[in-house]
């Protein structure tokens, strides 16, 4: 087990550094210098070149890798181009409120889709399973952000009951706080809470026909035991697959979700870098993620041994 | 329980009848049934697949899939309660507690994420107040009583690291943990090897014994049923066509279905047709070896010797049987003589051709010379298509052209007794053993040399079980065939095989002409195989109506 995590901790080296590079190069081949960005509408191309010159982009492409790829091993992400700060910084900085809002859709995307799944399979051909069915489609075929424009009309604008835009930190005290995340993380959980709902609905549907269930009812256990207890458990780990795929997804609909509702996360400030062609900070974004993203993978694939003692690294 | 009134039956169904839903080919599943079984009884409810035997099982427990069967009329009394009647609140207190159900698959009835102590637990705390220790000690005492070894470790182990034979005792455990006083086996030993069969048929009657319970054992091997049956019922398309006492039905068996059935059990007497000395040898293996390795590539694990030196021939015209139980490496056997698999070394020579080194060029022509046809009739062949398609889909590869194939398909389809005109229909419109004759036609359609059947007639019933035997070795005899025949059925093997070979972890323990394999078994494994196998002690087979009363064997 311990030697599980060692590999994997040490493959991801290779995949982040190859995520690296890839990022590198992508940003240098798209169109936009950020040196025309920061200089303004009104700057000249000696200004320009200046600035160009300042921030090395005139060294030979292999040059600048070679200068960040050495900073990266060192730990260092470099000088944001458009923020002025040191890279490190401006992640810590942002990192709070977008924890904050993938948690807390989290949250509520699990205690509303599982037991829904549980439901909708349990009631399998009825009328409220068809509306789970229903729903999900619903659901999943919304788009963020008009879904996030519709929740910010009716209950803050119509009804008040929520503020419109923006984030308090925790330190703030912890009512403004939730107050200020119900509707993004209502908004960005939809769509999950879908996908999460279905695949619990389908892969406890499939645990219901095993031959164990009826074992379970032979000793007289009552349904809802018999659903908690044997039925669930054993579709937890297509159901825990689906949730960590569903993190990582997260971070495309953090992105729109915080610019909806202008929280100043890690989402914003990934827009923010990429329309001022930041490259340090799109390239740092980036790496993060993936990293985030390798991470909930291992955890996942932990989860499993919990989950199913067949399971053993 | 101790019930002073020992005449009071435990179970009584009276005129029960189960309705299907519409559009199926019968009205109802079970039509008026009627058993008792009283205290101290071992009841058997024999028939074959679709006779009605679980759904009458399931009505009693109330494990009916809903909306899809229902009981309609009748009555199922459990010490005078009518459990049709009942609120759902007190079937639940009854199950498990006063009644209780072992079921067919050892492998799926047991839930694989929970220890075996939690899943008996969960019986005690469902149904009684006992406190944890307590708890604890009924369930130690109780893997004691099923003769489990070690039941500290067997409490704290889940299903997967448990065999098919502890799995089941595992449930018997959980079954009469409560001890109840109905305990209702459906096919409990079917999935399981013959020797495992024997521990437990004499587990279950242990217990009955010294606990009262009353039994109702439902199988669809009358083999079982003169091994335990106190009496027994036989149904047919829902309706019990003969009930009696064991002995007697055995014996002197009145309905013609019940006669079919014993009829149709093969004879452990092995048939002894003359032998061609001269026949051509056709396969032959020189020291085939299989090893299976694991672990990682750092640590290597210790091998697993699913074959092990294996020495066999078989003769142009001839059938070998290759006997033993789950794990011996019967199969891995077969799966290497057929290239399936890659034999770890030794040779195997198809008329002086080595199929085990052969390159893939080569391979692909000695490929059509071996052919198999499997267990399992409802996944061998491709529900997507005709099976007409199935069976010319082999020739045409090896090109043959199509209206050739079809015109041979349409001979082989007679041959195995089917309607050539049925070509473009698909598997899910065949019955099980039609099914098994159609995989039979796709093996003959490449015109094999060697046919290797690997528990080709297991998963049917056994009067289809007669008839495909039957069609094989009629099949053998026309075509002047080489057979391989796998089973895992000493009565088949008997049956059918001119040569036997008994394996057994891996190496073959015994091998000689069958008749003097089963008359004079010199290997004590051999021995014991023969010993375990369920009604062992009486006649079956066509004989068997003939035969004198007390018979023996």
């Amino acid at each position: 087990m311990f030697g599980f995590i060692v590999n994997r901790l040490i493959a991801t080296i290779p995949v982040l550094g190859m995520v690296a590079i890839f990022v590198f190069l992508m940003l240098r081949l798209t169109p936009g210098d950020p040196a025309a960005v920061l200089a303004g509408d009104n700057g000249t191309p000696q200004q320009i070149a200046e600035i160009r010159e300042a921030l090395g982009l005139n060294e030979p492409i292999p040059v600048q890798l070679g200068i960040w790829f050495s900073n990266l091993l060192q730990g260092d992400f470099g000088q944001s181009y458009f923020f002025k700060k040191d890279v490190t910084e401006l992640i810590l900085l942002r990192v709070g409120p977008t924890v904050a809002l993938a948690t807390t859709t989290l949250i509520i995307t699990i205690i509303v889709a599982i037991p829904l799944g549980i439901i909708a399979a349990y009631l399998h051909g009825t009328w409220i399973d068809r509306g789970v069915m229903a729903f999900s489609v619903a659901g999943f075929s919304i788009p963020v952000f008009v879904l996030g424009y519709i929740l910010v009309y009716l209950f803050a604008l119509e009804i008040k009951l929520f503020p419109v835009q923006g984030y308090k930190p925790l330190a703030d005290g912890f009512w403004p706080f939730i107050h200020h995340l119900v509707l993004p993380s209502i908004t960005l959980s939809v769509i999950y809470i879908a996908l999460i709902a279905r695949i619990t609905r389908a892969s406890v549907l499939e645990i219901l026909n095993e031959d164990y269930i009826r074992t379970a009812y032979a000793k007289g256990l009552k349904p809802t035991k018999v659903l908690m207890k044997h039925a669930l458990r054993n579709a937890a780990v297509p159901i825990v697959t689906v949730i960590g795929i569903g993190i990582a997804l997260l971070i495309g609909g953090v992105v729109v979700t915080e610019s909806v509702f202008n929280i100043p996360g890690l989402g914003r400030l990934t827009v923010d870098a990429v329309l001022g062609r930041d490259y340090p900070t799109i390239q740092a974004v980036i790496i993060v993620f993936s990293f985030v993203y390798v991470l909930i993978n291992l955890l996942i694939d932990l989860s499993y041994s919990l989950l199913d003692p067949r399971i053993r690294y | 329980m101790s019930d002073t009134q020992t005449a009071a039956p435990v179970l009584e169904i009276t005129n029960l009848s189960v309705e299907l839903p519409k559009g199926t080919d019968r009205r109802y599943a079970v039509d008026e049934v009627s058993i008792t079984v009283a205290p101290h009884e071992i009841v058997c409810l024999v028939g074959e697949s679709g006779s009605g035997k679980s759904v009458t099982a399931h009505s009693v427990m109330g494990l009916l899939p809903k909306g899809q069967l229902t009981p309609v009329a009748g009555t199922i009394r459990l010490h005078g309660e009518d459990l049709l009647t009942v609120s759902d609140d007190r079937l639940r207190e009854l199950r498990g507690a006063r009644m209780s159900m072992i079921f067919q698959e050892p492998m799926t009835a047991l839930n694989p994420t929970m220890t075996c102590s939690d899943q008996i637990e969960e019986v005690l705390i469902t149904h009684t107040d006992l406190g944890m220790t307590e708890r604890r000690q009924r369930i130690l005492d109780i893997l004691e009583l099923v003769h489990l070894p070690d039941p500290p470790r067997m409490a704290a182990s889940y299903p997967h690291q448990l065999s098919g034979g502890q799995r089941k005792r595992i449930m018997i455990a959980m079954a009469l943990v409560l001890e109840p006083s109905l305990l209702i086996a459906d096919e409990p030993t079917t999935a399981l090897d013959v020797t495992t069969q024997a521990q437990i048929l004499k587990l279950i009657k242990e217990i009955q014994q010294t606990h009262d319970t009353g039994v109702l054992f439902i199988t669809h091997d009358f083999g079982v049923v003169a091994e335990i049956a106190d009496r027994v019922a036989v149904m047919q398309w829902g309706k019990i066509v003969e009930q009696g006492d064991a002995k007697t039905v055995l014996r002197n068996p009145q309905h013609a279905y019940t006669r079919m059935l014993i009829g149709a059990v093969p004879s452990f007497t092995p048939i002894d047709r003359p032998r061609d000395p001269k026949a051509a040898v056709v396969l032959k293996t020189l020291g085939l070896s299989k090893t299976y390795t694991g672990g990682t590539f750092l640590r290597r694990a210790a091998g697993v010797r699913a074959a092990d030196d294996v020495n066999i021939e078989v003769r142009k015209g001839e059938t070998l049987g290759i006997v033993g139980e789950s794990g011996s490496g019967k199969s891995t056997v077969a799966r290497c003589i057929a290239r399936l698999i890659d034999p770890t070394s030794g040779a195997v020579l198809l008329d002086g051709d080595d199929i085990a080194r052969a390159p893939s060029r080569q391979l692909r022509k000695l490929r059509r010379r071996v052919q198999i046809i499997f267990q399992d009739p409802y996944r061998s062949l491709n529900p997507r298509r005709p099976v007409g398609e199935s069976i010319i889909e082999g020739p045409t590869n090896y090109g043959t052209s199509r209206a050739d194939a079809t015109e041979r398909a349409r001979q082989l389809m007679a041959l195995v007794r089917l309607d050539p005109e049925s070509l473009d229909r698909y598997p899910h419109q065949f019955s099980g053993g039609q099914r098994q004759r159609i995989c039979i036609a796709r093996a003959l359609a490449m015109g094999p040399d060697l046919l290797i059947a690997d528990e080709a007639v297991s998963a049917l019933d056994v009067s289809v079980q007669a008839q495909v035997l039957d069609l094989l070795d009629d099949i053998r005899r026309r075509l002047d065939l080489a057979m391989l025949f796998i089973t895992h059925d000493l009565r088949v093997a008997a049956q059918v095989c001119d040569t036997v070979a008994v394996m057994h972890r891996g190496k073959v323990v015994e091998y000689g002409p069958a008749h003097s394999v089963f008359a004079d078994p010199q290997d004590d494994y051999t021995r014991s195989l023969f010993a375990a196998a369920p009604g062992r002690g009486f006649a079956f087979g066509a004989g068997a109506l003939t035969a004198s009363p007390d018979a023996t064997a």
